[in-house]
């Protein structure tokens, strides 16, 4: 196989991506769920869930990496995000006050309980997750194109 | 206690190390190491949701770093006025280390914190908001309008990236810019 | 106490970088760890002598937890700090593209 510097890395390095990859993907997703009763949250999660996409288009190169998710898949993931987080927080004027917690708290310990904390973390990680995604590729892209360039 | 001065000691020998070094990946990878020691301090502390945020964190914030900045180092001297530059420096080092000091003194005392607002965090926060992570129920319920503002400061570093990189908009009269799908 | 100056020291060193460095990728890293001492400092601030982490866990009594507010706040702060270095590396970028050298003593133009 051809060994351009832009189709990516090694041979080791990509079997071994693609036995972990999706590993990683679902670890950044059991931290944002579990938010609430054990420590990490939706920052931390949503930064792991940026490192696979990361890892997968450092393996193996930018064009595979942009077919699994297009540029305007993450400016919609984004956005979603940012309008799911305020538009919880508006629905807290149907109690009271703004960011009320108005869904029941179920009994402590259990997935679901706490009121809107695991949905303002799943609307917390995905804004995190895409938008650091997107200035990671387009760091690359600027980079490759002065390359290109001498 | 003795690991946590261990632990200091150790970033404070990588920082010296990563300002020192003239090649500029060696001095990448000492801030990484910085980084790592820093998280297993926070771990010491008792703070896991910390340090899992800094590790992470750290991480992306040096494969950006280094994915931008492999080039070659240029050599360069350094110019006259040199000992005039370090008197200066020193002299201003030296007076923020004075004030600091004794702004020292009205700390508490380490490990015996005044804590006014947290012990009701602590008290109701889990009868109140029913997290058991009580970190999550400060950021996600008690003050949640930092988080709001965070999310704003986010969105706008992407908008800013995105601004000072492309193409499109940047060209002269007769030059033509070839599309490339941004 | 030492433990503070300790700290000090740190946020010492990464200020040095930032006045006497003249690469910009230098300074970059010298408000990089800048930034590390001070989140450092918070958290010191809030530890508590025999403390545990606050988070609770079922069937088992908790009297003693370390100070949860500025966690909260350092939480925060950590992932800010990677968006400001993100920015300055793009404008690293931009300037050397534009200059050719990473050496801020010979950018002097002001041109747009």
């Amino acid at each position: 196989m051809s060994k351009e510097h832009d189709k990516g890395m090694s041979l080791i390095v990509k079997v071994i991506t693609r036995l972990t990859v999706g590993l990683i993907l679902l670890f950044g997703i059991y931290i944002v769920l579990h938010g609430h009763v054990s420590p990490g949250g939706g920052f931390a999660g949503g930064v792991i869930i940026a490192l696979s996409f990361v890892n997968l288009m450092l393996a193996y190169g930018k064009d595979v990496a942009l077919k699994k998710i297009s540029k305007s898949a993450m400016s919609f993931f984004e956005s979603t995000g940012a309008l799911l987080f305020l538009s919880i927080a508006l629905l807290g004027f149907t109690g009271g006050y703004f960011f009320l917690n108005f869904i029941s708290k179920g009994e402590p310990f259990r997935l679901f309980s706490a009121g809107i904390i695991p949905l303002c973390n799943i609307a917390i990680s995905l804004k995190v997750g895409a938008g650091l995604f997107a200035i990671f590729v387009v760091l690359v892209l600027l980079k490759f194109e002065w390359e290109k360039k001498e | 206690m003795i690991e946590l001065y261990v632990l200091l000691v150790f970033m404070i020998i990588g920082a010296i190390i990563a300002i020192e070094m003239k090649d500029l990946l060696s001095a990448v990878i000492a801030v990484g190491a910085v980084g790592l020691g820093l998280s297993i301090v926070f771990l010491v502390l008792k703070a896991p949701d910390v340090a899992i945020t800094q590790l992470v964190v750290e991480m992306l914030c040096l494969i950006i770093l280094l994915r931008a900045t492999l080039k070659k180092d240029l050599p360069f001297s350094t110019t006259g006025r040199w000992l005039l530059n370090t008197l200066i420096t020193a002299g201003f080092i030296v007076a923020f280390l004075f004030v600091a000091i004794r702004a020292f003194k009205d700390l508490p005392e380490f490990g015996y914190p005044i804590m006014r607002v947290a012990n009701i965090y602590l008290k109701e926060g889990l009868i109140k908001t029913g997290a058991s992570n009580l970190v999550s129920s400060v950021i996600l319920d008690f003050r949640a309008y930092d988080t709001l503002g965070e999310a704003t400061i986010l969105f706008t570093a992407v908008i800013g990236v995105l601004a000072i990189v492309r193409r499109i908009g940047r060209k002269k009269k007769d030059e033509v810019v070839e599309e490339d799908d941004e | 106490m030492i433990i503070y100056l300790l700290c000090l020291m740190l946020f010492c060193c990464g200020l040095y970088c930032i006045l006497r460095k003249r690469n910009i990728i230098k300074i970059i890293l010298g408000i990089i760890i800048a930034e590390y001492a001070v989140n450092l400092f918070f958290i010191l601030v809030a530890y508590r002598m025999g403390g545990r982490s606050p988070i609770l866990s079922s069937g088992v009594e908790i009297v003693n937890m370390v100070d949860p507010l500025p966690q909260a706040l350092v939480l925060t702060s950590i992932v800010i700090g990677l968006a400001t270095t993100a920015l300055l590396v793009a404008l690293a970028m931009r300037i050397y593209e534009k200059y050719g050298t990473f050496d801020i003593t010979k950018i002097k133009e002001l041109k747009g």
